[in-house]
């Protein structure tokens, strides 16, 4: 992954330089391991500070939204496919975009990568190739990226940008024959008691600091649920019930659109998996409507629109 | 003041003991972090924690608080009377505390208790609440706390101290309040020479390990409207996704948001934490929020910490160095990086 950073430099600095995009959003190094940072960049003799590494998790389709001028972003597979849905979805302009595609491997979970290492305090986190060397006071330890991906790009299958204007490098191979579903159907086995008992857990540290949503690419309402106040319908207090239906709601304003970037889950200050609630909703769209989101531009979204003639029993 | 040696062992044991007359809020690992619960029987305290990931300020500032509770049905006699909701304010001691958690209580209490107000339920919780430290072996990377006035072993709000000494603690009273809770503790012995001299030994090395820094001395000299239409904001503020992460992690964010809730006809008035990058955080009942943009809101809250708090109090800034908002915002929005720039702007 590292070798896309200087091609990303080289790449912003000639957009940028022949007027192709007036900024340009990507990364910076971040200050602490596996932390990277949201940049844009407006001149092109600060293309350099640009960088590219497997701790590039959160998705960058997140600043595009009604964002005037011409933009030039880095894409990987899923932020791509957040940027197809934001085009879809009237937040953004094809036109205005110059789309670096980027086609990924995975990016690392900071959390995992801690957990391998007894929790001890990391100073530094080095990618080799397929390996990352983690460094703290008095102990180094190797690796290997695939034992410590982010779960949701262990079960990727769209690694490759789907829409772009230049690609960084030949297409990764796909991944096939992935269970992407194993842990959605255990949750759908459970009695509802269990169910609701899962669901509760998983919550139960959540501090409602709204980071999930606010680093999803799919929440710009301009006003969220759970923010209005006249009415207001959603408590402001940590009660667990008000928390509940944040987080259901939260999932089902993303039915459809989900593209599984993994953003919401890597930001949680707390660590809850709150992709647990998001992936049924994909499973669903997938199984009764064969939908992923975000693939094609000239497709409607499963979830607006209807033909007369569906062949699904539950549409007549 | 007493100064007494404890094996491990026995300061579990004693500390066990002590729960059965006050509640006792210990580390414990919860899952990838570590969290202050209360302990009793087959409680694990983590002696060995780096940091809490959420800090003890909500022992004495809950998350969501009842303040007041109301009765509407108009046939009560004692209808529409707000009425004080029962609180807990038993004594209780936190545990473990590192010492910027502890600085950081003095910097809360310059909001909460000061000359014109004096916020009842704070001041009766943290006057309840006995803060024994735990000093650092080994700080974290991100630890800054020796350039905001304390240090890994600062006793600043602390009213005992302990040495983590390998297999024994030395715990030192620094206050009445401290020497009450060493004297009613169960076990341990009087200290000797020589633990004490160790203590101060592991003082002066981990000092050394304390590697971040953050740069404060400017910031009193600028000019507060300079800084504030400074020309860097809309940068340090692009990446923000304005989620609460820095202000709910951080031990001195004291803002709240008082909020009715009825539910038929019996409501409660709740104060809850709230956060300066939220879009209800001074939102007027006009409909006028003078912070409606993102960069508002995340200068407000840097300006808050380093310009306006440090003007207020003179008494350097409201940040105890901590190191959680570094540690684990999103979008790695760094504020030794930010005040590096308003300080030297």
């Amino acid at each position: 992954m590292l070798e896309y950073t200087k091609k990303i430099q080289e790449t912003a600095g000639r957009l940028l330089s022949e007027g192709k995009a007036e900024v340009f959003i990507g990364y910076a190094k971040g200050t602490v391991p596996m932390m990277n940072h949201p940049v844009v960049i407006r001149d092109p003799a600060k293309a350099g500070t640009l960088h590219w590494d497997s701790h590039c998790g959160l998705n960058l389709c997140n600043y595009l939204t009604k964002m005037k001028g011409k933009i030039g972003i880095v894409a990987n597979g899923c932020n791509s496919r957040n940027i197809v849905t934001h085009i879809m979805e009237n937040q953004i302009a094809r036109d205005q975009l110059y789309i670096v595609g980027i086609p990924c491997k995975g990016m690392v979970d900071h959390r995992a990568v801690k957990r391998a290492t007894g929790n001890r305090e990391l100073e530094e986190v080095i990618e080799e190739g397929d390996t990352l060397v983690v460094r703290g006071r008095g102990f180094q330890e190797i690796i290997k990226k695939a034992d410590v991906l982010q779960r949701n790009c262990a079960v990727c299958t769209h690694r490759n940008p789907v829409i772009y204007d230049e690609m960084l490098g030949p297409p990764v191979e796909e991944q096939t024959g992935i269970d992407q579903f194993k842990d959605v159907r255990t949750i759908e086995e459970m009695t509802p008691e269990k169910k609701w008992g899962f669901f509760t857990r998983t919550i139960s540290r959540c501090i409602r600091c709204y980071a999930c949503r606010n680093a999803c690419p799919l929440c710009y309402c301009p006003t969220c649920f759970v923010d209005e106040s006249r009415p207001q319908w959603v408590g402001r207090s940590n009660d667990p019930t008000d928390t509940m239906t944040f987080h259901i709601l939260r999932a089902y304003h993303c039915a459809g659109r989900c593209t599984d970037c993994g953003a919401c889950e890597r930001v949680c200050p707390v660590g809850i998996p709150v992709r647990q609630f998001t992936k049924k909703l994909n499973k669903d769209a997938l199984e009764f409507f064969s939908w992923e989101a975000g693939l094609a531009t000239d497709q409607r979204p499963a979830l607006d629109t209807y033909k007369p003639n569906d062949y699904n029993e539950f549409i007549r | 003041m007493t100064t007494k040696l404890f094996s491990k062992d026995d300061w579990g044991k004693g500390l066990l003991a002590l729960a059965k007359s006050i509640k006792v809020f210990v580390p414990v690992k919860d899952g990838d972090f570590t969290a202050f619960q209360q302990l009793s029987e087959g409680t694990v305290p983590d002696w060995a924690y780096q940091n809490t990931r959420m800090s003890p300020k909500s022992i004495v500032y809950p998350q969501s608080e009842r303040m007041f509770e109301y009765r509407l049905e108009e046939a009560d006699p004692e209808a529409n009377i707000v009425k004080e909701a029962v609180k807990d304010y038993s004594p209780q001691a936190l545990v473990g505390i590192r010492p910027c958690d502890a600085h950081a209580f003095q910097i809360v209490k310059r909001n909460f208790d000061n000359a014109e107000f004096r916020d009842p339920w704070w001041v009766r919780r943290y006057e309840t609440t006995t803060l024994v430290g735990l000093g650092c072996n080994e700080p974290c990377a991100t630890c800054f706390c020796a350039s905001v006035g304390e240090g890994p072993f600062g006793k600043n709000g602390l009213d005992v101290i302990l040495h983590d000494l390998g297999s024994r603690f030395l715990a030192e009273a620094l206050t009445p309040k401290g020497e009450d809770f060493l004297v009613g503790l169960k076990g341990g012995q009087p200290a000797g020479e020589k633990d004490i001299a160790e203590a101060q030994e592991l003082e002066g090395w981990t000092g050394e390990k304390i590697s971040a820094a953050i740069s404060t001395d400017q910031l009193k000299n600028k000019v507060v409207t300079q800084l504030f239409n400074a020309p860097f904001w809309d940068d340090v503020a692009f990446s923000c996704i304005n989620c609460g992460t820095c202000t709910y992690l951080c031990p001195t964010c004291w803002c709240f948001d008082i909020q009715d809730e009825v539910f038929g006809k019996q409501g409660d008035r709740i104060r809850n934490w709230d956060s300066c990058m939220m879009p209800l955080f001074t939102l007027h009942g006009s409909g006028h929020n003078p912070r409606d943009k993102k960069t508002q809101r995340v200068r407000q809250r840097f300006m808050h910490k380093l310009k306006y708090y440090v003007d207020k109090y003179g008494n350097g800034i409201q940040c105890s160095g901590c190191g959680r908002c570094v540690r684990f915002c999103p979008v790695n929005i760094d504020i030794r990086q930010v005040a590096e720039l308003m300080n030297n702007y």
